[in-house]
This record gives structure tokens, C-alpha cells and sequence, in this order.
């Protein structure tokens, strides 16, 4: 979508809340398996997850200490003394009446996560150029079950009621869609770096909800005013990163045209429709819901020791390997950036470097680039980490060992070369310097790339001048 | 054989020494009941279980395959798919449900008078209430139609009846017994416990359901003691006696209790005043904390399951949820709920400090005896009225146990209580008993069960 309109006179505020299932084995307060995807409805169930009579809630310890582990990743503060809170709406979907979230005591609170550029020439000027998005809160709660509208019927499947779901709130820092898009994709690594959510937006394991409004400044020299704008517009049921991006430009849009007319736009929660590529206005929040919290008292408060919060430790971030990668790789920034956007392609690179370095392959060792021609390899052809060891090193061999050859056999070649291709030969006498490039390209292929291209050149241009 | 007042444990060893079928046991249970039931509306569902010795359970434990209604229309098809912990240890145990009592709606009120299903009556005089809301299972004792029972108490829903229908009733510390499969009221304060003819079988019953369970996060996990052996060691005990528990108490009560509290001293014991804050702030704090859990646990109930909607709920519990959204609204929690879980605190930290110098408590149960079904109508605080002197206790999460002491002018029962310090049931029974010993509770349970021969 095209958007039309100049962007100069008014300032996005957006900010972002985020919902992670975490892929724990058993559901957040009972033993029901956290794995609903696919079961026939309704038999993922227990008392406690269907909230029966007299049914009590016990907190899933390893879904706790996740969330402590995200918090810690996303540079937050983790409260030593936190509880859970009941969060009271109506819905069909839920079925004691309230909601087991966390309300002024969450696990972690006051973040950040800094977003590096994709393209950079160098590491200095990467750690210049990132931007650090503020991460207001990580709170730990339970998934709802899902309604299922078939005509006039709406079913109830309760097989996800429980399943542990993280909370992300973000401040409102972000002033445009591409930065958000960035920030999700970085979340998302993140997330599946530290192995606690599959974060697939398609089956809902991800889910996000951008909230936008737009400010009026005066022009650009103009201080930002610091106070936000008096409405937001909440977002829902949006499924991928490009729908986010979608929905957000649409929001701004729309919501300057509003402006433009001398209007406010309405406090009010709007949906995506995927095809149209718009978003459409669900219910009014001129009124905050009143969801009366209150500490649940089926729960007793979880309390810490700052020994506790240091046992969960947080693997190496995407950017930490980045450093490492251009720092002590000499990588190329943008191909370390690609290799820490994939863990599996990331971890295959170190183990694959340090194999090759245990194993002590002297002709391997040696090439100067190594490290870099394997990122490139990995990063080409991804399939490769599907390869053992053995045959990638046998591949990488084959790939870059460059073995004397005979003079007296690059020369049958070079000669047969020059035979077989007698258009190339006079197309490079009447001046065409592709026609050499060419000819190279024939003699590399011939001798299977194990001479270097500038020793080829020289020895066609020697022969070819004898001519 | 006649087995009218039998004891629980008198009953197991009978049958253990094979002088008792387990059949005989259940065809007098059942043939009672039979005859008397709808006399007095104890039991809403009677199960012939026929298999170990029966106990009578309140009808808001869930029992896996039986209804389970808490007295409200809403339940009143309901037969839940699992067993509550403390039914299931009873069943390991060998004590199978010979029925579910009938009790206040949800556990609302003091007096069993807002089922949906009708007011027990009280055995020792049918015009009256044997009090709430374990009512139902305070009247199956003292009518001998089960040897024991289980109940539940909020704030006095186990000692107040039990007081008014002349048996033993003990509230354990909360957390002791798990509420897994308790249809909850207020979840901070919801407690099981036994009601029993002797103090033997109180501390048998909680025995067997007390303990940490890995469904209740609430439940505590300090190992249970023997309560049975440690009972009988005949300890000598500081006890306190707290004047305020004792004001706007009727003269007979007044009575009945200082004449146990001198043979309390005369078997021993220190008698020592102490200073308490007075109950009167209980009930605010109580009413508060109670409505807003309350208004949350009942949410569930929304007219999508169940088969019923909201409108099957009763004037009772209408009350309390409204009271206590209200109290949770935005703008009032911090005036009423945060304020009252600090005076809660004070509350506690009152206690804490009371339990240096003293060993046990000693009080009065109730104000009054047994009303008159209907009084409770006039009183829209009916149930923290007569609860005040339970309140204190409840809302700390400390062990009581009411015991028969004496009858009033119109041949009602008088109960006391003692009130001990968290986790200590094995001190509580342990004075219990020496009075039993001593006295036979002036043989107020021996009186009752005559009416029901």
C-alpha cells in the first residue's frame, strides 16, 4: 500500500503488546499436556482447565522460571516478590469467569531490546545506527479456549484453556511500521534462541496486538511534545509481520485523515481484514473495562532469592553472536547478521569451525577466508547443515583446497580449451575482453576450480599471444 | 447390637474385631435416614455406597460420579467427573460418603436456611436452625443418621452449627487440609474439618485429611502430626481468656463457660487474661474479604455451563456478589479490599503476639443459642453475627474446635470453643480431650441422641 501523504506534520506513537504460548510440557496451572495443536476438541481437558466446582490452579514452576529467562534476555528488571492476579471479564471462551494473569507484581518489568541494522559496513557503525525499543513489562498468564462459529452454532473448544502465555508490553516507542516489523522479527529470534516458544504466528503461538495513534507536531525543527496522544486504537487478529506492517500504515492513514479534518480519532479496538488489507472497527473503549484485580488467593505469592533469578541463564542473544562472528570470525557484518537470524544456522557454523579446527585439517587451517567461505557456504545453500561432518569437511576440501597443478596438464587443457572454442578465440583478438572471461570459466570448469582464476588468465593471455 | 451414639472408631473396631458386618453398619445408617431424614432435611442426596464405614459429606465436596450441589439450583443437576482430596482420602481410607448434607447455598449464611433446597432443622428441636452453613452435616451427627462427618468452614461454618446441634467441630489452620474438589467460597479462608460425637474421631478424621496436597497450592507442607497418641499425653497449657469474646454473649453461655474454665483450672492448667483486639473488627475485614472472593469464584456460574443460568442464583449470593464487585471495583479496592488485607494482618500479628505468652485460647462459640428458623431474615448480617466470635480466628487461619458444654433454659446446646496457634490441632485436641475425660461434655451428646432412638 502506497501511502500518500506527508508524513512531515505528524509523528506515529506505537507500542506494541505481544502474546508468546511457551512450549512447556504440561499447562500453566494444571498437568493437561501445553500441546493442543490438532487434538480432537475438548480432550485436552481437566477439571482445573475447565474451571469446574472446586477445581484450584497449581503455577507450573518451568513456565515461571521461562518467562524469568525472557525477562532476562529482554534486559529486565525481575521482581523478587511477584503473585498472580485474577482479571474478571465475561466470554464464553473463559471458563471461571476470570482470567489467572499478573497485574501489578509481573515477573519482569523495565527492558529493552536494542535492534541492530540489517546491512551495516562495519561493526562501529552497526552499534551506531541500533535502536533501543523500551520493554515495559513480561508477565505470565493463561491461554483461553477457542470458539468455533459454525452458522448459527458457536462451539467451545477448551483443549488450549491454560496453556502458559507470556505477556510482552512494550512503551510506545516505536514511530513507524518498519520499526515494528523489525522489533517482532528480532523478538521472534530471540524467543526461539532461548527454546521457549515455537512463536508461529500461523497457529497462533505468536500473537500481536499493535496499538497506534498518531501527534500532531508543528514541523520537524519543533521538540516532540512529550505527552501522548489523548486516544489509542488497539489492533487485533493480525497473523504476520507483513499484516502488522499493513494494518499499521493503514492505521496512520487513516487516522491523519482524521486529524486532517480537524477530528479526534475514537479510543477503539479494530480488526484486520487480510484481504482488503484494511482494519475495521470492532468495539469503542471510550470507557477502560473494569477488570477488577485482585490477588488470587488460590495462589500463594512466589518469592525469590536473587540466587534463584541467577540459576536461569540466558544462552548467547543473536547480537552477542554477532559481535562475535564479525569480531572473532572477521566475518562480513550483513553474513553474520544472517547467520544469527536462524539458530539452527548458527550453531551448525560454530560447531562446524570448531570440528574443523579439533580435527587439525592443516590444508583447511590454512586458506586465509576460511570461516568466511564456510558463512558463505551455510549461507547459500542452507540444506548443507543437513550434512554430517565428514561430508561436509569432504565437500569444503573439494570446494576451496587449491592443489598445485602440473603445468605441463594446465596447459593440454588451456590448448584444448582454446581448440574447442575458436568463436571465443576470435572474439577475444578483435578486442572482446569477455571472451578471456569466458575462456577462463571453460578452463576453471575443466580443471574442477583447482587453479586460481588469475593463474588461468595468465596462462590463456600467454597463449593465446603466441598464437 | 444397639450402635445408637457409637463413635466412629468404636464402630471400626467392632468391625475389625468381626462383632459388626460393614452390612449391619449401613442397613442402621440407611434404615435411619429412611425414617427420619425428611423430618429434619439433613441429606439432599443419600449414596449406598455400602462399602467401608460411611461418613456423611457436605454437599460442597465434589464426589466423583455423585451430585454435588452446594445447596443452589445452579448445581443442581451437576455430578462432577473427580473426587476432592478429601473425599479420596477418605475413601483410601475405607470411609465411603452414606450421603451429601444439606447446607446454606454455596456456603452463604448461618443457619442452612439459604438452600435452595429447604432449612435443615435441628435435631434437638425442629422450630429451630442447627446453624450453618455445615448445618446439614452438624444435624447428621447430632441425629445419629452418620457417625461422623465432614464440613467446611469460612468463618465458623463448622463450629457455629456444631455448637447449635450440641457436637464437636474442628476448623483446622488453613492450608492443613487441601481445598482441591471444595466448591469454593472465600478461597483464603475455606477450610475442611471433621464433625464428630468425640474428640477420638476428630482427630482420627483430620488424620486421614490433612496433609500437603499437590492440587491445592495453598496446602501447607509441614508434616501432619500424630494427633491420635499426641492427645492423650495429658500436656499442661497456658490458656487465655480475652474479654472482648465475651461481650454481648447470653448470660447462660456466660455461664456454662466459666464453669469450664474452672475445671480447666482445676485439672491443672494456667488460666491467663489477654488482651485481643476485639472481634467487632473481624467481621468488617471478614465481610470485605469474603464478598470479593466470593463475587469471584461465583463468575464461573455465567449461564454457559452448568444448564443453568444466573437467574437460579438466591437472594444470598445476589447480595454478596454485588457487595463484593462493588468492593473490587476501580476506585473502591483500595479503600476496601487493600485496606481490609492489612487490618487482616494487624489481625494476625495480634495473635502472633498473644501466642508468646499463652499456649491456647478459651471462648465462648457463639452469642446465642439456636434460633428459630426465620430469625435469620431479619438480619442482613445474620451470618457475621452469629460468627463473631469464629471470625478472629477464621480470617488468621488458626485451629478451633467447638465442644458441647452444657444446655440452655430451653434445652439447647451451649458450645465453647478452643483456639490455637497455626498448626498446633495436636495441643487444641489434646486439651479437648482432658475435658471430654473429665467431664463427658456434661453429657449434652447422650441427651441429644435420646430424641432419636
Amino acid at each position: 500500500m502506497a501511502i500518500n501523504y506527508d508524513l512531515k506534520n505528524y509523528r506515529p506513537v506505537i507500542g506494541l503488546e505481544i502474546h508468546v504460548e511457551l512450549k512447556t510440557k504440561s499447562k500453566m496451572f494444571c498437568q493437561c499436556s501445553a500441546d493442543y495443536f490438532g487434538k480432537k476438541a475438548n480432550t485436552n481437558v481437566c477439571p482445573v482447565c475447565l474451571g469446574l466446582p472446586g477445581a484450584l490452579p497449581v503455577p507450573n514452576k518451568k513456565a515461571i522460571e521461562w518467562t524469568i529467562l525472557i525477562g532476562k534476555a529482554l534486559n529486565c528488571k525481575i521482581n523478587l516478590v511477584s503473585k498472580f492476579d485474577r482479571k474478571h471479564y465475561f466470554y464464553p471462551d473463559l471458563p471461571k469467569g476470570y482470567q489467572i494473569s499478573q497485574y501489578d507484581q509481573p515477573f519482569c518489568q523495565n527492558g529493552f531490546l536494542d535492534i541492530y541494522p540489517e546491512k551495516s559496513d562495519n561493526l562501529e557503525i552497526a552499534l551506531k545506527e541500533r535502536k533501543r525499543f523500551r520493554i515495559r513489562r513480561v508477565h505470565l498468564e493463561e491461554d483461553t479456549g477457542k470458539l468455533i462459529h459454525q452458522g448459527n452454532e458457536t462451539l467451545i473448544n477448551f483443549n488450549r484453556s491454560g496453556v502458559p502465555l507470556v505477556e510482552i508490553v512494550t512503551e510506545p516507542d516505536f514511530s513507524s511500521s518498519l520499526e515494528v516489523k523489525r522489533f517482532l522479527e528480532e523478538l521472534q529470534i530471540v524467543l526461539r534462541y532461548l527454546n521457549v516458544s515455537d512463536c508461529d504466528m500461523e497457529k497462533g503461538t505468536m500473537r500481536l496486538e499493535p496499538n497506534i495513534s498518531v501527534r500532531k507536531i508543528l514541523n520537524s525543527n519543533h521538540p516532540i511534545p512529550s505527552r501522548l496522544p489523548s486516544y489509542k486504537v488497539e489492533v487485533k487478529n493480525i497473523n504476520s509481520f507483513r499484516f502488522v506492517k499493513q494494518a499499521i500504515d493503514y492505521e496512520i492513514k487513516r487516522q491523519i485523515e482524521v486529524l486532517e479534518k480537524g477530528e479526534n480519532p475514537r479510543q477503539e479496538t479494530r480488526g484486520f481484514d487480510e484481504k482488503k488489507g484494511i482494519t475495521y472497527s470492532q468495539r469503542l473503549k471510550e470507557e477502560a473495562q473494569d477488570y477488577r484485580y485482585f490477588p488470587d488467593p488460590d495462589i500463594p505469592p512466589i518469592i525469590f532469592e536473587n540466587e534463584d533469578i541467577d540459576l536461569i541463564k540466558v544462552p548467547q542473544l543473536p547480537w552477542e553472536n554477532l559481535i562475535n562472528l564479525v569480531k572473532n570470525f572477521s566475518l562480513r557484518y550483513i553474513d553474520a547478521f544472517i547467520l544469527t537470524r536462524d539458530f539452527n544456522l548458527l550453531n551448525y557454523f560454530l560447531n562446524l569451525t570448531n570440528e574443523i579446527k579439533k580435527r587439525r585439517i592443516k590444508e583447511l587451517i590454512t586458506i586465509e577466508d576460511l570461516h568466511q567461505k564456510i558463512a558463505n557456504l551455510i549461507i547459500n545453500k542452507k540444506t548443507i547443515i543437513e550434512l554430517n561432518f565428514d561430508e561436509v569437511i569432504n565437500k569444503i576440501k573439494d570446494a576451496f583446497i587449491v592443489s598445485p597443478i602440473d603445468e605441463g596438464l594446465l596447459e593440454k587443457v588451456v590448448k584444448k580449451v582454446i581448440i574447442n572454442n575458436s568463436k571465443a578465440v576470435s572474439d577475444y583478438h578483435s578486442g572482446k575482453e569477455n571472451a578471456l572471461m569466458f575462456l577462463t570459466g571453460q578452463v576453471m570448469k575443466e580443471t574442477k576450480g583447482k587453479v586460481k582464476a588469475i593463474k588461468v588468465i595468465e596462462k590463456l593471455k600467454t597463449i593465446l599471444s603466441n598464437k | 447390637m444397639n450402635l445408637l451414639g457409637k463413635s466412629l472408631l468404636e464402630l471400626k473396631k467392632l468391625v475389625e474385631k468381626k462383632e459388626l458386618s460393614l452390612e449391619e453398619v449401613w442397613d442402621y445408617f440407611l434404615q435411619r435416614i429412611e425414617k427420619y431424614n425428611s423430618k429434619m432435611n439433613i441429606f439432599l442426596t443419600v449414596v449406598r455406597s455400602r462399602k467401608g464405614l460411611p461418613i456423611a459429606i457436605k454437599d460442597n465436596f465434589c464426589t466423583r460420579g455423585i451430585r454435588t450441589t452446594a445447596s443452589s439450583k445452579i448445581l443442581e443437576n451437576f455430578i462432577p467427573p473427580y473426587e476432592s482430596t478429601v473425599t479420596k482420602r477418605l475413601i483410601e481410607n475405607e470411609f465411603y460418603p452414606i450421603g451429601k448434607t444439606n447446607m446454606d447455598a454455596w456456603a452463604h449464611g448461618s443457619s442452612t436456611e439459604t438452600s435452595d433446597f429447604g432449612p435443615t432443622r435441628n435435631p434437638w428441636d425442629l422450630s429451630r436452625s442447627p446453624g450453618g452453613s455445615s448445618g446439614g452435616s452438624a444435624a447428621a451427627i447430632a441425629a445419629y443418621l452418620s457417625p461422623a462427618a465432614i464440613g467446611s468452614e469460612t468463618a465458623g461454618s463448622i463450629r457455629q452449627p456444631a455448637a447449635w446441634s450440641g457436637v464437636i467441630g474442628l476448623k483446622p489452620t488453613y492450608g492443613r487440609v487441601s481445598r482441591y474438589g471444595l466448591i469454593a467460597m472465600a478461597s483464603s479462608l475455606d477450610c475442611p474439618g471433621p464433625l464428630t460425637l468425640t474428640v477420638e474421631d476428630a482427630a482420627y478424621l483430620l488424620q486421614v485429611i490433612a496433609g500437603k496436597d499437590e492440587y491445592d497450592a495453598t496446602s501447607l507442607s509441614q508434616s501432619v502430626d500424630d494427633y491420635l497418641k499426641e492427645m492423650k499425653t495429658k500436656k499442661k497449657f497456658v490458656i487465655g481468656i480475652a474479654d472482648d469474646y465475651f461481650e454481648n454473649v447470653d448470660e447462660e453461655i456466660l455461664e456454662a463457660v466459666q464453669k469450664v474454665i474452672k475445671i480447666i483450672r482445676n485439672l491443672g492448667h494456667k488460666i491467663k487474661k489477654i488482651k485481643l483486639i476485639s472481634p467487632k473488627y473481624a467481621i468488617s475485614v471478614y465481610t470485605i474479604i469474603q464478598r470479593s472472593e466470593v463475587s469471584s469464584n461465583l463468575s464461573r456460574y455465567d449461564g454457559i455451563r452448568y444448564g443453568r443460568n444466573r437467574d437460579f442464583f438466591g437472594a444470598e449470593a445476589k447480595r454478596r456478589i454485588m457487595l463484593g464487585t462493588f468492593a473490587l471495583s476501580h476506585g473502591y479496592f483500595e479503600a476496601y479490599y487493600k485496606k481490609a488485607v492489612k487490618a487482616r494482618q494487624l489481625i494476625i500479628d495480634d495473635y502472633k503476639k498473644v501466642f508468646h505468652e499463652i499456649d491456647l485460647i478459651f471462648a465462648p462459640t457463639t452469642p446465642v443459642t439456636a434460633l428459630k428458623l426465620g430469625e435469620f431474615e431479619k438480619y442482613p448480617f445474620f451470618g457475621e453475627m452469629m460468627d463473631v466470635l469464629n471470625e478472629p480466628a477464621a480470617i488468621a487461619g488458626l485451629p478451633a474446635i467447638n465442644l458441647p458444654i452444657g444446655l440452655d433454659k430451653n434445652f439447647m446446646p451451649i458450645g465453647g470453643q478452643i483456639i490455637g496457634p497455626w498448626l498446633k490441632e495436636a495441643d487444641i485436641l489434646n486439651l479437648a480431650y482432658q475435658i471430654e475425660k473429665e467431664t463427658n461434655f456434661f453429657n449434652v451428646i447422650n441427651q441429644g441422641l435420646k430424641k432419636w432412638q
